[in-house]
């Protein structure tokens, strides 16, 4: 069993994403030690880029941030490595198509691989142009993972029939951030998912407490929190690591409950 | 004619963009495409163009600039004179158009210079559209006056203070905006980028220049131009300057990009001279950048040439050699600027005074019997405090 696999088979996993080198490399190492640690089941490393579209202001600051500090994508490669010497968790990128289609492709995914990285998440690269980069991240272990929106409608069917690792679920419309409320009706979403795939589902975007992690674990196979724990970053800075484990532990439990 | 494969012009072009905007990009693609061939839509356009924009667009025999210069004759494509100053109401009639078709009742669009921010706040308000637009805070600085016109014509301009505070932030903010409100959102893109079907139908509704200059320009000199001269951001006027040439191989086709301080000095914006491969706001195609694929901080002058990358048709057209692509310096596109005003009286955008340079410089290395069809996109008046300014003189609107 691949280690993403492995993260949703006996229970509802849950994702954490920080952008890599926000606010340096050493914090940046012992924020994600600490979520690791308070039992994150897959982590999200952000490589940093210079204009994330998909972004809310939160992670968008988090980019210029790690930027300058000095963060680049072989840093980023460099933390990954040192984390794979000491934990099995996945570990998957979540980056822009530029970085990666300029680093080289191949070469990109030669280096995630070396790494330990298990996957990589591209917001800016939909179904339709998945070829750019699919055949290289196959020819290297790395999962290229798809995404599924509120808009995505008849599409849903052929994108979850061909995913791959797990299917990174859009709650709602817009940019990532924080969301009082998520109004999509996301069980309609998932009934279509489960017709066409077997592959787990995580619900991202918007989810910032615990009661909407239990609410969403309960739909879908796993839950991703991204702005919320950058936030926590971006207000205790150096003091972030025994924050951020605090937090998940909170996030762990009210999912453990539904 | 150019395009290879479905949205792509050789290697460039494509679809490079979040999942929630799929679903609508392909909407806006059959609306496109159905239209276009709709001799109702078709019908409506024209009319516009015609009663409200005051099309065709003159093409004026520069005579004085020509005698001074000493070699080719040189014409004006005067897209100064359409109603609201520029070139961009011709894609802008046509894409708010086509949003009133599909039942949009909300336009949005990114602006640089303001000049694709006023068209399109004056498309919408003639066709009863709520409009907003996002402009690079700088930008609302360097043309306050094109804010207040904006605000006049009934839209709200929301000032971009993320990344460089630009036009390339103006157009991340506006694909953000999209990506929350699509059902009765349509994004106005201004230029001959992001994700297909945009540089197609953009430099469709564009071509109208070249269809009008063709035909002017064989009927005043019988014959075709030597070259085609226009400044390129994104390239919408270039593109639309050349595109019904592109088939007459003997005309050189000549676009001409934002050098800033230098195209050695990190301060320009020129694509084609300093750019290389890569994929950003929904497209293939060349954009200054680092190492690492961070696009480039770019700056030019001209707020509307101020942007790190260029329309994918235009990349192609310079790989295959079929068009050539120039940088013109601030200083040169100045003095360009006060040239034409003082030879023919004729006050330029700061963008169009870029294809102006050019022509300075090529047209008195050229036989008396050669031609030059230069596109004057926009009229200068946004600019004249702005260079008063390059000029040491405190001049604030």
């Amino acid at each position: 069993m691949s280690r993403i696999a492995n993260a949703f088979a006996d229970q509802k996993a849950f994702i954490a994403f920080l952008t890599a080198g926000d606010p340096d490399y050493e914090t940046s190492l012992r924020n994600f030690r600490a979520v690791i640690e308070a039992g994150a089941d897959l982590i999200e490393v952000g490589i940093p880029f210079s204009d994330p579209i998909a972004e809310g202001p939160v992670i968008q600051e988090a980019d210029i941030r790690a930027l300058e500090s000095g963060m680049t994508t072989d840093k980023v490669f460099e933390l990954v490595r040192e984390l794979r010497k000491e934990t099995q968790i996945p570990i998957v990128f979540m980056t822009y198509a530029n970085p990666v289609y300029h680093y080289g492709a191949d070469t990109f995914f030669e280096k995630a691989a070396d790494c330990g990285a298990d996957g990589i998440i591209i917001p800016d690269c939909p179904f339709e142009e998945k070829a750019e980069f699919e055949k290289s991240a196959a020819d290297h272990g790395i999962d290229l993972i798809s995404m599924i929106a509120p808009t995505s409608e008849q599409r849903i069917k052929e994108i979850a029939g061909s995913a791959k690792g797990f299917l990174y679920v859009v709650s709602s419309l817009g940019v990532t951030g924080v969301r009082s409320e998520i109004t999509t009706d996301l069980s309609s979403i998932m009934k279509l998912i489960r017709e066409a795939t077997d592959i787990p589902a995580a619900i991202g975007f918007g989810i910032s407490r615990p009661d909407q992690a239990q609410k969403m674990s309960r739909l879908a196979d796993g839950v991703i929190v991204g702005s919320a724990m950058v936030r926590i970053v971006a207000k205790y800075g150096k003091d972030a690591p025994d924050q951020l484990a605090e937090y998940v532990r909170s996030m762990k439990q009210a999912m453990a409950e539904a | 004619m150019n395009q290879t494969e479905k949205g792509r012009f050789g290697q460039f072009g494509g679809q490079y963009i979040p999942e929630t905007l799929m679903n609508e990009i392909h909407k806006l693609e059959e609306a496109y495409e159905h239209y276009k061939n709709d001799p109702k839509f078709v019908a409506e356009l024209d009319k516009l163009n015609r009663e409200y924009a005051g099309r065709p667009s003159l093409l004026y025999y520069a005579e004085k600039m020509t005698k001074d210069l000493g070699g080719a004759k040189i014409y004006l494509k005067r897209e100064d004179l359409n109603h609201t100053g520029s070139h961009k109401i011709n894609n802008v009639l046509g894409q708010v158009l086509l949003a009133k078709k599909m039942g949009k009742t909300r336009v949005i669009a990114e602006t640089g210079a303001g000049q694709h921010g006023v068209a399109t706040a004056t498309a919408a308000a003639l066709m009863d559209l709520e409009c907003e637009i996002f402009m690079g805070e700088e930008d609302t600085q360097r043309q306050a006056l094109n804010v207040f016109r904006m605000e006049l014509l009934g839209a709200k301009v929301h000032p971009v203070k993320t990344g460089t505070r630009v036009l390339k932030d103006a157009v991340n903010e506006a694909m953000r905006e999209w990506t929350s409100r699509v059902d009765d959102t349509l994004y106005v893109l201004g230029s001959v980028m992001g994700p297909h079907p945009f540089p197609t139908i953009v430099r469709d509704f564009q071509a109208v220049i070249s269809k009008e200059s063709r035909a002017q320009i064989l009927e005043a000199e019988g014959k075709l131009p030597d070259a085609v001269v226009a400044c390129v951001g994104g390239g919408s006027n270039a593109i639309g300057s050349f595109y019904e040439y592109i088939k007459d191989e003997g005309v050189k086709l000549i676009g001409c990009e934002a050098a800033g301080l230098g195209v050695d000095n990190p301060k320009n914006a020129a694509t084609i001279a300093n750019g290389s491969m890569g994929i950003f706001h929904g497209m293939k195609s060349l954009f200054c950048q680092d190492e690492y694929g961070q696009i480039a901080p770019v700056y030019s002058i001209s707020a509307g040439l101020d942007y790190p990358g260029i329309g994918p048709e235009h990349a192609y057209l310079s790989s295959i050699g079929r068009a050539q692509y120039v940088p013109i310096t601030d200083e040169e596109a100045v003095k360009a600027f006060e040239y034409l005003s003082r030879t023919e009286g004729i006050i330029p955008a700061i963008e169009s005074s870029h294809a102006v340079a050019q022509v300075m410089k090529i047209a008195p290395n050229m036989p008396k019997d050669a031609v030059i069809v230069c596109t004057i996109s926009g009229r200068g008046d946004k600019d004249v405090a702005a260079i008063a300014r390059y000029r040491g003189v405190e001049l604030y609107e």
